[in-house]
Parts: C-alpha cells; sequence; structure tokens
C-alpha cells in the first residue's frame, strides 16, 4: 500500500515547503547582512539556531532507537518499524546540521570544514561523525529493503547502534569539553545526552508514527505502542537522574554555586525554562502521563506526553546553551567585576525573527524528508495491527 | 595542529627587512642593562619556538579610568568602526577591566586581552584549524579557513574573542578583518616581526604608565623574564594550567 498523493499529501508537502522557503530566507537575510541582525552576540554566540539544531540532531540519534531494539536486541515485535525508525534518524540529523550551517559566520566554507581538520577538536570529529552516522543508516535501510543484501542486516544495524552511541557522545562532549565555562565542564554531559537522545527521539517517533497510520487509516494495534511509551518513560526518568546528578555535584562544590544559584534560583527567563519547561511540562507531567491507568492507555494522552517531552527538551537545550553562556566566566572569583565588554554581568539573548525561522525550517526540512522519503521508500507497513505486529499478543 | 605555516607574503618581508635590527640586552656598565624592546628576526627565516613572546602587567601602575591600551589598539587594528553592530557586539581585542574584591574590598584596574596560552583552549577546539598558534606562541585566527562556528568564543577562558558581526571596509592591512569571522588580540605580530613592541605596550609606557612591558619570556636576559624571575606574577585562571604568555603582577 502507498502513502500519499492525496490533497492531505500534497497539502502537507506544500506547508512544509514554505517553512523551508522562508528558512531559507533567514538565511540569507543573516547572511547577507551580517549577525548584527541576530539576538546573538560576542556573549550569547550560540543562539536559538543551535539550540534547534542541537536538539535535533540528538533527537536523531535517539530516533534509531525502535531500529536498534528490533536488530540488535532482537525484538522482531519492532522490526516492521525499523525502516522507518532509520528514515527518520537520516531526515533529524539533516534537518539538524542544515541549521548549523546555515547559522555559521561563513557557510560558504562548508567545504574547508570537510578539508581541514583539527583531530583535537570534538567538532571536527563531529563532523566525521555525523557523515559516518547518515551513511551507515542509509546503508542500514538498503539491507532492510533490497533482499540481496539481507546478510549485511545485522551487521549494519549493530553498526549504526554502536555509532549512534559515539555520535552522542561527541554531540555530549561539544559542552562537557568545554572547560573555561561554569555550566560547562562536566563529563556527564555525554552519557546524559545519550539517555536525552533516547527520550526526544523516541517521542518523536512515536508521534510521527501515530499520525502517519492515523492519516493514511492504517490498523495500529496498542501492543506496540504500550511497550513504546513505557519504554519513553524510563528514558524521561533516567534524563532526570542525570539531570539531578548534574546539579547535586555542583551545587556540593563551593565554586560553582554561583551558576547553579542563576540556572535554579535567580536566572529569571531560565530558572522557568528549567523548572516549568523542563522539569514540570516537559519531564514529570509527561511521566504522570504515560504511567497513570487513567491516561497510560491512551493513544491521544500518550501523544501529548510525547509533545510535552518534546517541548521539555527544547527548553533543557534552551537552559543549557543559552543559559550556560548568560552566566559571566569567572575569570576573578571573589571579584565584582565591571568591564567594557561585558565582564562579570549576567548576559541577556532575545532571538531575533530570523533564527526562530531558520530552527523551525530544520524541523521542515526534517519532516518533507520524512514525508517524501516515506511515500518513495514505501517504509512502512501496512498494518500495525495487534496481530500483526505481536503474534503472541493476548 | 597547534604550529602553523606562516603565509610568505612579499609586504611582510619588505617591511620585515627594513625594520630588522636585533637588540639583545646590552650591559653599558655593572648592574646597568639596556634591554632591547624585542629582537625582530629577518623576514624569511620561520619563526621559532626558542622564543616565547609575552607581557607583564603590573597592575599597581595600572589606573583606573586609563584606556590607552585600549585606545591605541583600537587605533591600530582600526577597531571600532562596526556601523551597524550592538554594543555586545562589536570587537574588543583589549579591555580595562575593573575589580572590587567582595569581602576585602580591594580595588585593581587591569587590561585583560587574548592571553596567549602554550596551550590554547581556542585552538584545541577550532574544527578546521583556523585557529593556531605560531612557534613563537602568538596564538591568530587563520581568516582565510575561520568558518565562523564560534566554537573557540566558547572555549576561551578569557572571553578574549569577537565575531565580526557585519560586512567591514577600510580594513588595516595587517588586520585583515572581514564579516562572519572571529578575531582576537594578534600581540600586533605585525609589529613584533618588525622588531617593535605592540600598541598597547607602546601606548602604556608613553602615557607613563609602563604598566605592560613586552618580550621574550624564554630569553633569560630580557626585561620580562627577569622581572617575572625576580617576582611573584600570575596568570588569570591559572588552574587551567594553560600557561599564559600574558602574566600579572599584583592580582
Amino acid at each position: 500500500m502507498e502513502i500519499g498523493g492525496g490533497k492531505g499529501f500534497y497539502g502537507l508537502l506544500a506547508l512544509l515547503g514554505a517553512v523551508i522557503v522562508a528558512g531559507l530566507g533567514a538565511f540569507f537575510y543573516m547572511e547577507h547582512t551580517g549577525h548584527w541582525v541576530t539576538g546573538m552576540d560576542n556573549q550569547i554566540v550560540w543562539g536559538a539556531p543551535h539550540v534547534f539544531a542541537i536538539f535535533l540532531i540528538v533527537a536523531a540519534s535517539g530516533a534509531l532507537n525502535v531500529a536498534s531494539i528490533g536488530t540488535v536486541f532482537g525484538k522482531k515485535m519492532y522490526q516492521p518499524l525499523a525502516r522507518m525508525s532509520a528514515l527518520l534518524a537520516i531526515a533529524l540529523l539533516i534537518g539538524g546540521l542544515t541549521v548549523l550551517v546555515l547559522d555559521l559566520g561563513r557557510p560558504d566554507r562548508l567545504i574547508v570544514a570537510m578539508t581541514h581538520y583539527n583531530f583535537k577538536s570534538i567538532f571536527a570529529w563531529n563532523i566525521i561523525l555525523y557523515n559516518g552516522f547518515l551513511a551507515l543508516v542509509a546503508v542500514y535501510i538498503w539491507t532492510m529493503l533490497d533482499p540481496t543484501v539481507k546478510k549485511f542486516y545485522k551487521m549494519a544495524g549493530f553498526a549504526a547502534f554502536v555509532w549512534r552511541l559515539i555520535l552522542t557522545t561527541g554531540t555530549g562532549s561539544i559542552f562537557g569539553w568545554l572547560v573555561a565555562r561554569q555550566a560547562y565542564d562536566a563529563a556527564i554531559f555525554a552519557p546524559m545526552f545519550i539517555v536525552m537522545s533516547f527520550s526526544f527521539g523516541l517521542a518523536i517517533f512515536l508521534l510521527v508514527t501515530m499520525a502517519t497510520y492515523n492519516w493514511t487509516n492504517r490498523p495500529l494495534g496498542d501492543a506496540v505502542i504500550r511497550r513504546l511509551k513505557n519504554l519513553l518513560g524510563v528514558f524521561v526518568a533516567g534524563v532526570l537522574f542525570f539531570v539531578a546528578v548534574y546539579h547535586l555535584s555542583n551545587l556540593y562544590a563551593t565554586e560553582h554555586h554561583g551558576v547553579q544559584a542563576f540556572i535554579l534560583r535567580d536566572g529569571g527567563v531560565f530558572t522557568q525554562a528549567f523548572w516549568f519547561g523542563q522539569i514540570l511540562l516537559g519531564s514529570l507531567l509527561p511521566l504522570a502521563l504515560l504511567y497513570h491507568p487513567a491516561t497510560g492507555g491512551s493513544r491521544f494522552w500518550i501523544g501529548i506526553a510525547s509533545a510535552l517531552i518534546i517541548v521539555g527538551g527544547f527548553a533543557q537545550l534552551f537552559v543549557i546553551l543559552i543559559g550556560g553562556q548568560a552566566y559571566p566566566l569567572v575569570m576573578f572569583p571573589g571579584y565584582e567585576v565591571a568591564s567594557s565588554f561585558h565582564d562579570g554581568v549576567i548576559n541577556s539573548y532575545s532571538p531575533s525573527l530570523p533564527e526562530l525561522v531558520l530552527g523551525f525550517s530544520g524541523i521542515g526540512v526534517a519532516m518533507a524528508m520524512m514525508v517524501v522519503g516515506m511515500k518513495v521508500l514505501r517504509l512502512a507497513p501496512a498494518s500495525l495491527a495487534d496481530e500483526v505486529a505481536d503474534p503472541h499478543h493476548k | 595542529m597547534s604550529e602553523h605555516k606562516q603565509p610568505d607574503l612579499a609586504r611582510r618581508e619588505l617591511l620585515g627587512r627594513g625594520a630588522a635590527i636585533a637588540a639583545a640586552g646590552v650591559t653599558l656598565a655593572p648592574g646597568v642593562m639596556l634591554y632591547g624592546v624585542a629582537q625582530a628576526k629577518p623576514a624569511d627565516e620561520p619563526v621559532s619556538s626558542k622564543v616565547r613572546w609575552g607581557m607583564l602587567v603590573d597592575t599597581t601602575k595600572c589606573s583606573s579610568g586609563c584606556n590607552a591600551c585600549v585606545e591605541a589598539c583600537d587605533k591600530e587594528h582600526g577597531l571600532g568602526n562596526e556601523q551597524h553592530s550592538r554594543d555586545g557586539q562589536r570587537t574588543q581585542y583589549i579591555r580595562k577591566v575593573e575589580l572590587r574584591h567582595k569581602f576585602t574590598g580591594a580595588t585593581h584596574s587591569l587590561p585583560v586581552m587574548c592571553q596567549h596560552c602554550e596551550t590554547p583552549p581556542c585552538v584545541d577546539v577550532c574544527p578546521t584549524g583556523a585557529s593556531f598558534k605560531r612557534a613563537d606562541g602568538i596564538v591568530l585566527v587563520d581568516r582565510h579557513i575561520c568558518i565562523g562556528c564560534r566554537y573557540c568564543m566558547m572555549a576561551c577562558p578569557y572571553k578574549a574573542r569577537s565575531f565580526v558581526h557585519e560586512a567591514l571596509t577600510d580594513q588595516r592591512p595587517h588586520t585583515p578583518r572581514g564579516k562572519g569571522c572571529v578575531e582576537s588580540c594578534t600581540l600586533c605580530v605585525h609589529r613584533v616581526d618588525e622588531g617593535r613592541e605592540p600598541a598597547c605596550v607602546e601606548a602604556c609606557a608613553a602615557d607613563g604608565s609602563r604598566a605592560i612591558i613586552f618580550g621574550d619570556l624564554n630569553d633569560p636576559n630580557s626585561e620580562i623574564a627577569q622581572r617575572v624571575k625576580t617576582y611573584a606574577s600570575s596568570e588569570i585562571r591559572a588552574d587551567l594550567g594553560l600557561n599564559t604568555g600574558v602574566r600579572y603582577q599584583g592580582i
């Protein structure tokens, strides 16, 4: 059975196309005039586009969860969904990278980034990790679609699984290895980003799966959804655990009290994004919705919980990225510091419209790739009714 | 990746040859030494790791309100010509920082610029190798391969770097600034290669403060090497172990 072709399909593509065109317009505007039209400055050097880009890149790795569980851990129930899961991983990564690249000061020099490598830089490694991930997952999808290369299926799936763990370690280490700043410089960023990827990626996958089967009127049984939502809850709790350990460790060390007080208590919009966005809306409420008997069985509430986890993910990356930069560098401990270059002051950041449009266009790129890919490659199983997905159901 | 081949520019050679005046310390009388400001190398000779350029800032001689070094730097490199950038977006290579201790109330005034670390975090994180350190310890940005990712700005513990937020015109030939690239104090490498002192050092001396001295930390006879050997000096964020080329006395 083929996806799409109807008015809804083309309408959705047109909408996504408009978002992408708007993003391109925002990019050309910022690139042409220079970054002075953005909310960024010499204090907040990575702004809203980075929040979108890193969210999408982290989620990309997690979108591969379902394929990995099917291939690496041999859970047959998930294998029919593996192609969709792998395509989603590619789509999200390309969406994120698009935003990242278009926010460079010199995007015209992308070729330089591909030809000049400083191997001590985790950024340089990430360029290799991202490209390698795209190639590996493409091969993985190929082994699932073409029976002649099916013998490499397990190997490709395993390689992609290991690669994505390394990839997210690399993404987390962008922050973990920054010795200069109070909010970063912590090895825990690598494992925390891995669990964040599990959580954000699975939340997006659940929404995409439910939307696909709903819009195409295909049967989707509760067995798959219920297992995945239980897993999602575990991942959300896992992220909470890492966040708690990160903050508690830093609260123990006097030298970090300043930045912790800023994020957790005095940081205004950052404190609100942390407690209301990340913790309450993005973690505790979804956990309650996923596990409470009254809502845990409802597809609607599982969808709401997934959407909240995505909102919480954005809040978390906003707090890490922008909040981490807003707190001043501590160069002279014990001193009040003032200068003409914003030393010693809390920095503020308001995203400009072009930055937000560019960010959203990354989501547009990912969704458009997903929609087109599902139609062209026919990745989604025709039925995921309980008796098909899980023969031992009931 | 930390060492970088210097572009062999004819212009630099031309300038360099005329100014290659080596002036080491000369003993005039017992205990009276005449120090050369810097030792220029012939322009066709590559920079050598035998030299480690550095600065020593004596904060007790640096007065609050004096901005001579900053003004000289801006003039030397043609900074401050942004038309559109907001205050927080404008480039500063050097700025004056005012300190007041929260407990003791002690106050200090001092200039902060790129500290020209021996192991610079900006060089470590730069994906393309655009951030590099010359053999003689000067940390620079190769503006031909800087992609404007700004990771070096995240990594610098001294907040020493600026991003060019708009198109610029009338740049100085020795400071090729351009939209979308990151930049920072060059230790006036164009002057140093000619055997002259950085503009901030010169201005500070002309002002009568002489709070900043410049020289070769590896040359035991240089004034800077003698001073750091004799008196206690410190690095900003010494905990990071970066062995900065810029050191401070009095904080």
